[in-house]
Order: C-alpha cells, then structure tokens, then sequence
C-alpha cells in the first residue's frame, strides 16, 4: 500500500551544546563510504558543522594512462574502471566522443545495441545504487532483491562480452563482436519479470514509512545550488529540474524513443531531498525498460557491427568534449587530438566528483546520522571520482 | 539559443576586439581564446547576460602545451534556460601559471580548479582552498606535465617496481 502523507520538516537543531567542537574521520574505511572515500567531520555534539572530503584513495591517473599509451582505442579498457559499476556507459560516452571527433557514421544495429546495453546498465547501476542506499538505513532485505536483478541482466552481458562488470565491448566505430545469439528474447524475457520487481521494491522500501522518515527533508538541494554546482543526472533532476542529456543534447539514436523524465516533487518532504533523489532513480528504471523495449522493435535483425571499425584510428587535429547520460549524470570526455594515433589529452569529467564537491554546500547542520542517507543518495562511485 | 560565432561576435562588442580571438581545430568544436587577466569580467558576463545565461560550467580542464610551453586551461559551459554551449580557453606561460579563479561564478569550479593545480600546476589566483586533491598533499610535481618525472621514493617508500 502506498501512503502519501507527507514529513513535516523538522525543527533545526541550533541549541549550542557547552562541550567544544570536535572533528572525526568517517572513513577511509567505512561501509557507508561506498568505497574508499575520507570525510573529516567537524561536529558540533550530534550536529555536523562542516564537512571536509578527502578524496584520491583510489587515483590510478587515468588521464596520464591515456596519453602514454599512444592508442585512442586502448583507452576503453581503462574507461571501464573510472565507473566500475556502469562500465557500458563510460565506453559508450568515450565511443560517441571519439566517433565525433573522427566524423564516423554508426550503422544503426550497432546504434541500436549500444542503447539497449546502456539502459539495460542504466538499471543495473541503479540497482545496486539504490540497494545499497537501502542498506546504509538499516534495510537489509531490498538489497537482495536488487542484487538478484542486477544479476541476471550482467548475465546477459556476460553471455554477450564475456565479462561481468569491465566489458571492453563497445569499439570506436562498432563492437567488438556481435551479440549473442538469443539476446533479444533474454532481454525481452528480463522486461517481463523486471517490471513487477520495482513494484516490489516500492512495496519493500520506497513507501516504507520508517525508510521515508529517515530520507524526507534530509540533505536538500536547492535547485539554484545544483545547477551552481553542475550536477546533473537523478541528483539534479531530484531538486526538480527537468533536465536529461538523453532530451536536452540527444546523443546516439536517443531522439528516436519516447521516454519520460521523472522529476523530483517533494512528494514526502522538500524538493530536492534524498528521498526524491532515490525515487528519481526508482521512476528511471521504468523509463530505462520503455526505451530497451522500443530498441528491440527498431533494431535491424541483420548487419555487420564491425564494419566502420577503423583499422587505425588518426583523427585531425582538433578538440572537442562530449557528454552523455551515464546513470550517475553527465559523464564528459575533453579530447585533444594533435594527429598522431593517441589523445594529447583526455580529460574526464565524472558526474561522482562534481556531486560529491557539493556535499558540504548540503550536509551543514545534519545529524551525523543523516551523514549516511546523504552520501547514499548522491549514489558515488569512487572509482569515477578518483579516477 | 546561440551559435559559439555569434557569441563570440556579441563578446568583441561588449569586450573590444583585442584579447579575443575565435579558433577551430580541422575537426571538433570551436572555441574562444581569452587574456587571463580579462576572465573574471568575462565569466561575470557570460553567467549573467540575459542573452548568454551560461549557468553551467560543465568542464574546467588543464592542459599543458609542452611545444609551446605553455599551459592552458578550457572551460565549457552551457546554458540549460537557452541550451547553448561555449568553450572558451586561457593560455599563460609554463613559469608563470596565474589565472584568476571562477569559483566565485560557478562553484563547481572550485574542485575543477584543484585538480588542475594538482595535476598539471596551474595557479588559481584568489582560490579559497588551494590544495591538491587527488594526489597527497606532499606529492612532487604534477603528473600531467609533459616533462613529469615520477619521484623516486614517497615517504621512504620506493614508487617504482
């Protein structure tokens, strides 16, 4: 059963204790840090004063990876481990960037798979994003659930890539190979048994009473304050901006499908809370399954995937960034290309490390508690922030 | 909404046609080069002109020019009330990195601009927390210059294999 009622927001808690301020470590290591991520926390008895994140744990410099090999198509491998959880996504973003940059043109049934794939971990990242979120309140059983779904769809991947997680499938100009065979009806097989699972989860966890008073009126995010901060994806559109790189700059074939973009409303508390954030997230998984079901009707059954795949890969001289939709928000490619066969310069632009610079601007005068909910809700992966 | 040469013409208006020039590369987007020193002015503009309103600041990036030695720094930024994009770019010298920050303008920049500090050593004169970020705070160099070479030991510790 859905309740409707709405949180109060509570009274802001400014009695001044008479101990003095006090600062604490939340991590390296901390199971709700969702990775290895430091936040110095300046408190004031319960209340968070300010907060200071320490970010580079896991700073591999991608960037400097990229330039010295000397190989724009080496480079996906190592797009897969900026996001380790939507690793389709971030080669899709650096294969539309590279393709721009060399004025290729797709054939469609490569177009057609790569949005399939996209979504289909779109949904994945989201599962696990929002499990897990589930799991820092103390909700253990909606995890399973989620972890349950996401593993039948890397089933699929791995059927189709032959990996689970770091694919390297997608090429510039095609992929690597074509799907496998029985792709569609698996996938058409995952819609059916998909769709009632988020009615589940929403039964379970989304209108659970005791999980909407720990996430209404936490952690709000001002719709002027985010579009400052550029963040983008679920977390801008939860302070209710309408606003989907997939709509507003199509990238791909994305122009082609009917899709919705939810929008966060204050249902349950202000607008632009984490529990908005988090059903953002619940309302896309919806809209990610309208557009695989679209891609399968508009894919062609025949067709070489790797036929504009370029045996050497020299673009001219010149630059340009893109972006695109990655579960987390804008994913950006800077590229420089000075006409040898590798980038000049690569500069990645992930949607974590903007999200998570603003997380003192939201968390100031939270309970420590709320901590948690908070960076739970802006769904970080730390691999894409340190990158 | 905008083409970047339209922009750029509306920009040689308000700004005079010195310190400003209009660039492409044989592929890929445009972009404007700009004088350091005129950025504070110019992003206040950009930001706040009822015919710009470039509320986005999408990307900051740094770049270190090594033929040229030169370092530069690209910025993209979009509008989401009239969806158009511009990239505009700073260029100052490898011994004397100094641009002014943006931070005041989209706070975004504030990480954006730490990292280009830390990764190839751009100044960003008036900055409010201008620490490296993603490498250690006592970390030599920065690894995305050119010319970088790996320290040999960190904290006694050998960094090679």
């Amino acid at each position: 059963m859905e309740m409707k009622m709405k949180i109060k927001p509570k009274e802001k808690i400014t009695r001044k204790t008479n101990t003095r301020e006090m600062t604490i470590n939340m991590g390296p290591q901390h199971p709700s840090t969702h990775g290895v991520l430091r936040l110095e926390l300046v408190l004031d008895g319960e209340v968070v004063e300010q907060v200071r994140p320490n970010i580079g744990y896991l700073h591999r410099c991608f960037e400097k990876y990229a330039e010295q090999l000397g190989d724009y198509a080496k480079v996906i491998p190592y797009t897969d481990r900026m996001d380790y959880v939507s690793a389709m996504n971030q080669e899709h973003g650096y294969v539309v960037a590279m393709e721009r940059l060399l004025e290729i043109e797709v054939p469609e049934r490569v177009e057609y798979i790569r949005v399939i794939l996209a979504e289909l971990q779109r949904i994945s990242s989201h599962l696990l994003g929002l499990g897990a979120f589930g799991l820092d309140l103390g909700a253990f059983t909606p995890f399973l659930y989620c972890f349950t779904e996401r593993e039948k769809i890397l089933n699929i991947f791995e059927k189709t890539s032959g990996a689970r997680l770091l694919y390297n499938y997608m090429a510039v100009g095609g992929l690597m190979k074509d799907v496998h065979e029985g792709f569609k009806s698996e996938v058409t097989d995952f819609i059916k048994t998909f769709r009632p699972k988020i009615k589940e989860l929403n039964d379970l966890l989304s209108y659970n009473r005791i999980f909407i008073n720990r996430t209404a009126n936490i952690g709000v995010l001002p719709k002027e304050v985010a579009l400052n901060y550029a963040a983008s994806g679920p977390v801008l559109r939860g302070s209710g901006k309408k606003w989907d790189i997939r709509r507003n700059d199509p990238y791909s074939i994305y122009d082609r499908f009917d899709f919705d973009i939810p929008v966060g409303t204050g249902e349950m508390g202000t607008i632009g809370d984490c529990w908005d954030r988090y059903m953002v997230r619940v309302r896309e998984m919806e809209q990610s399954l309208r557009i695989i079901e679209q891609a399968l009707d508009g894919m062609p059954d025949e067709g070489d995937v790797t036929e504009a795949v370029p045996k050497r890969i020299r673009p001219k001289a010149g630059e340009l960034y893109a972006r695109t939709e990655t579960p987390r928000g804008e994913l950006g490619y800077y590229i420089i290309s000075d006409k040898s066969g590798g980038p000049f310069r690569v500069k990645a632009r992930a949607p974590s490390f903007v999200h998570l610079s603003m997380l003192p601007a939201i968390s100031k005068g939270a309970l420590i508690a709320d901590m948690v909910a908070i960076v739970g809700s802006i769904d970080i992966v730390l691999g894409e922030v340190d990158r | 909404m905008k083409q970047p040469e339209e922009i750029f013409e509306y920009l040689q208006q308000k700004f005079g046609e010195e310190g400003l020039e209009f660039q492409a590369g044989d592929v890929g987007e445009s972009w404007v080069l700009v004088e350091a020193s005129s950025i504070p002015d110019m992003t206040k503009f950009l930001r706040d002109d009822p015919e710009l309103q470039f509320d986005v600041l999408m990307c900051l990036s740094g770049v270190h020019y090594d033929k040229e030695e030169e370092l530069g720094v690209s910025y993209h930024i979009y509008s989401t009330k009239l969806n158009h994009k511009l990239a505009f770019k700073t260029r100052v010298p490898v011994d004397e990195p100094h641009v002014p920050t943006v931070e005041s303008i989209w706070k975004t920049a504030n990480w954006h601009e730490r990292e280009a500090w830390d990764m190839v050593g751009v100044v960003f004169d008036g900055h409010s927390n201008h620490r490296r970020i993603l490498c250690p705070v006592d970390w030599e160099g920065h690894p995305l210059r050119k010319d970088y070479v790996q320290q040999e030991f960190y904290q006694g510790i050998t960094t090679r294999e």
